[in-house]
């Protein structure tokens, strides 16, 4: 297990009271798979990923890389965010290597790492234009190899494609699949599009609705070695689909 | 770049240039009607010309002042003053602000201060600067500065605040320390509104140093005004509220050069 998750729970204290966000939540990853969280608005998907990512301490239980508690922030856990979040008064190459550059490592080995992601995935050609210059698509690679320039072990996606129109969505979040499975890393998305989390990933975990618990998780089989788009088109993920739905629970 | 223009796109590009031409002339043209009907209601005598002053008397005047010398030495006087009020107004009310930034708990702490500071009109402090500073241009500083801080403060600090915190988060995955998140994504990202205190603050510089000026100087186009009215040379006073608009528009001039300047050093349009 590459990443472990164990009686995580967090409460919230305010002045006007506590909020339970996640109640004892346990699973696992394991190296190179990828794995997809689900949950209602609000359930505390997005908090699950930002103790993982080392922003937020849990107030109960235990998260752990390695086998090493996450305390911080750490170059080995690479996140990406709601929208691309590329700065706009920095050239796409200024962008890329923003985390190398933070770390005081932005020289040779890592230089020449983004230099080969850079012709690998076609970004090569725009290093120079600013984020403005680019479609939403070619953004949110951009977004995936300023992760990956710090080589992390594991991959955090906090619902990366919601601002995405939907037929953008779909291209995006298959390009960027290919990517992350190209480059073999272990990948956690956090997401509320039910398709989404059923045509990219290896596993499904549903969060319930809040304080969020582990309500199952979905091992999909029959997918294997399906792009995300002939996973759309299958009866197996039409099944899948339905399970989650009913699990879900939402009600209008 | 050398593509063949469409018809469509020449005429309007032509179009564009003429009512460029238009607009300029028209702007000329109406400074020019005001003067000509001043000079002309005046000589008439409309309007008195000893209360009211006149074109050409203001003429008279400004020249009488450049031959003297006098005209450089009180632009000089009041130029000088406001940009040192001007750049320490900026400079301080900036790193006030990343003060506030850094600590959530000064910011706290201070905030009722500086909103009264901020009500408070600042040249009911003019009196007392002259006590502390003495009657020279140190206190006319201090005045022009006590007007453009505050707002100075208020503005980069609220810009500072609403930094994205999704960019925030993004940069502390990465690693960012908080001095690193201060100057590569906090300044950065508030480029304009520095842009836009700088413009306020020209403005603001001159208001506080025509306010100190009034209240005490020997020398500035402060000093002139008030010299001038109270010895009723209206031609002076006029002459010298029209200096004072031609020094404060070159000066603001200067500072959406600085603009232009900054992004194209930066390489971005932000």
């Amino acid at each position: 297990m590459i990443v472990e998750l164990q009686g995580v729970s967090l409460t919230y204290q305010a002045p006007d009271g506590e909020v339970k966000a996640l109640d004892n939540v346990s699973f696992g990853v394991n190296e190179g798979e990828f794995v997809s969280i689900v949950g209602p608005s609000g359930c505390g998907k997005s908090t699950l990923l930002s103790i993982m990512a080392g922003l937020e301490k849990p107030t109960g239980g235990s998260a752990l890389l390695n086998g090493q508690p996450i305390s911080s922030p750490s170059p080995k856990i690479g996140y990406m965010p709601q929208k691309d979040q590329l700065f706009p008064w920095r050239t796409i190459w200024g962008n890329i290597t923003l985390g190398p550059e933070l770390q005081k490592i932005k020289s040779g080995p890592c230089i020449d790492h983004i230099n080969d992601l850079c012709r690998r995935y076609g970004i090569a050609d725009f290093i120079k234009k600013t984020p403005s210059q680019l479609s939403g698509g070619m953004r949110q690679r951009c977004a995936l190899i300023r992760t990956l320039a710090l080589s992390p072990d594991i991959l955090l996606l906090d619902e990366p494609f919601s601002a995405l129109d939907y037929q953008t969505r779909l291209a995006v979040s298959a390009d960027i699949y290919s990517i992350i499975r190209s480059e073999g890393k272990t990948a956690i998305l956090v997401t509320h599009d039910i398709s989404e989390s059923v045509s990219l990933s290896d596993r499904v975990v549903v969060l319930s609705r809040r304080p969020g618990r582990v309500k199952s998780i979905h091992s999909l089989q029959g997918l294997e070695n399906m792009s995300p788009m002939d996973r759309r088109n299958s009866d197996a993920f039409r099944q899948y689909f339905n399970d989650i739905w009913k699990e879900l629970d939402i009600n209008v | 770049m050398s593509e063949p223009i469409s018809e469509g796109r020449a005429l309007y590009l032509s179009g564009l240039r003429r009512e460029k031409r238009t607009v300029l002339f028209l702007r000329a043209a109406l400074l020019l009607m005001i003067f000509l009907m001043w000079e002309l209601a005046a000589d008439v005598g409309a309007i008195d010309s000893f209360i009211f002053s006149c074109p050409s008397r203001m003429w008279e005047t400004f020249l009488g002042l450049l031959s003297s010398g006098d005209l450089f030495i009180h632009v000089g006087t009041s130029v000088a003053e406001t940009t040192a009020g001007f750049l320490l107004g900026t400079a301080c009310g900036i790193t006030a602000a990343i003060i506030l930034w850094w600590s959530p708990r000064i910011s706290r702490v201070l905030d009722p201060y500086l909103v009264v500071l901020n009500s408070l009109p600042k040249t009911a402090l003019g009196p007392v600067f002259i006590v502390w500073m003495g009657a020279g241009a140190a206190s006319i500083i201090t005045m022009s500065l006590a007007i453009s801080l505050i707002v100075t403060i208020l503005d980069m600090y609220s810009g500072f605040m609403r930094t994205d915190p999704e960019k925030i988060r993004l940069m502390r995955t990465l690693g960012a320390s908080r001095g690193q998140i201060l100057l590569k994504l906090v300044l950065p990202s508030n480029f304009s509104s520095m842009i836009n205190a700088l413009k306020v603050n020209v403005g603001l510089s001159w208001v506080g140093v025509i306010m100190g000026e009034f209240l005490v100087s020997k020398a500035g186009l402060g000093y002139l005004i008030v010299y001038g009215s109270q010895v009723f040379k209206m031609d002076l006073v006029m002459t010298t509220v029209l200096i004072l608009a031609v020094c404060a528009a070159v000066m603001y001039r200067c500072i959406l050069w600085l603009e232009k300047a900054l992004k194209k050093y930066m390489g971005v349009t932000i």
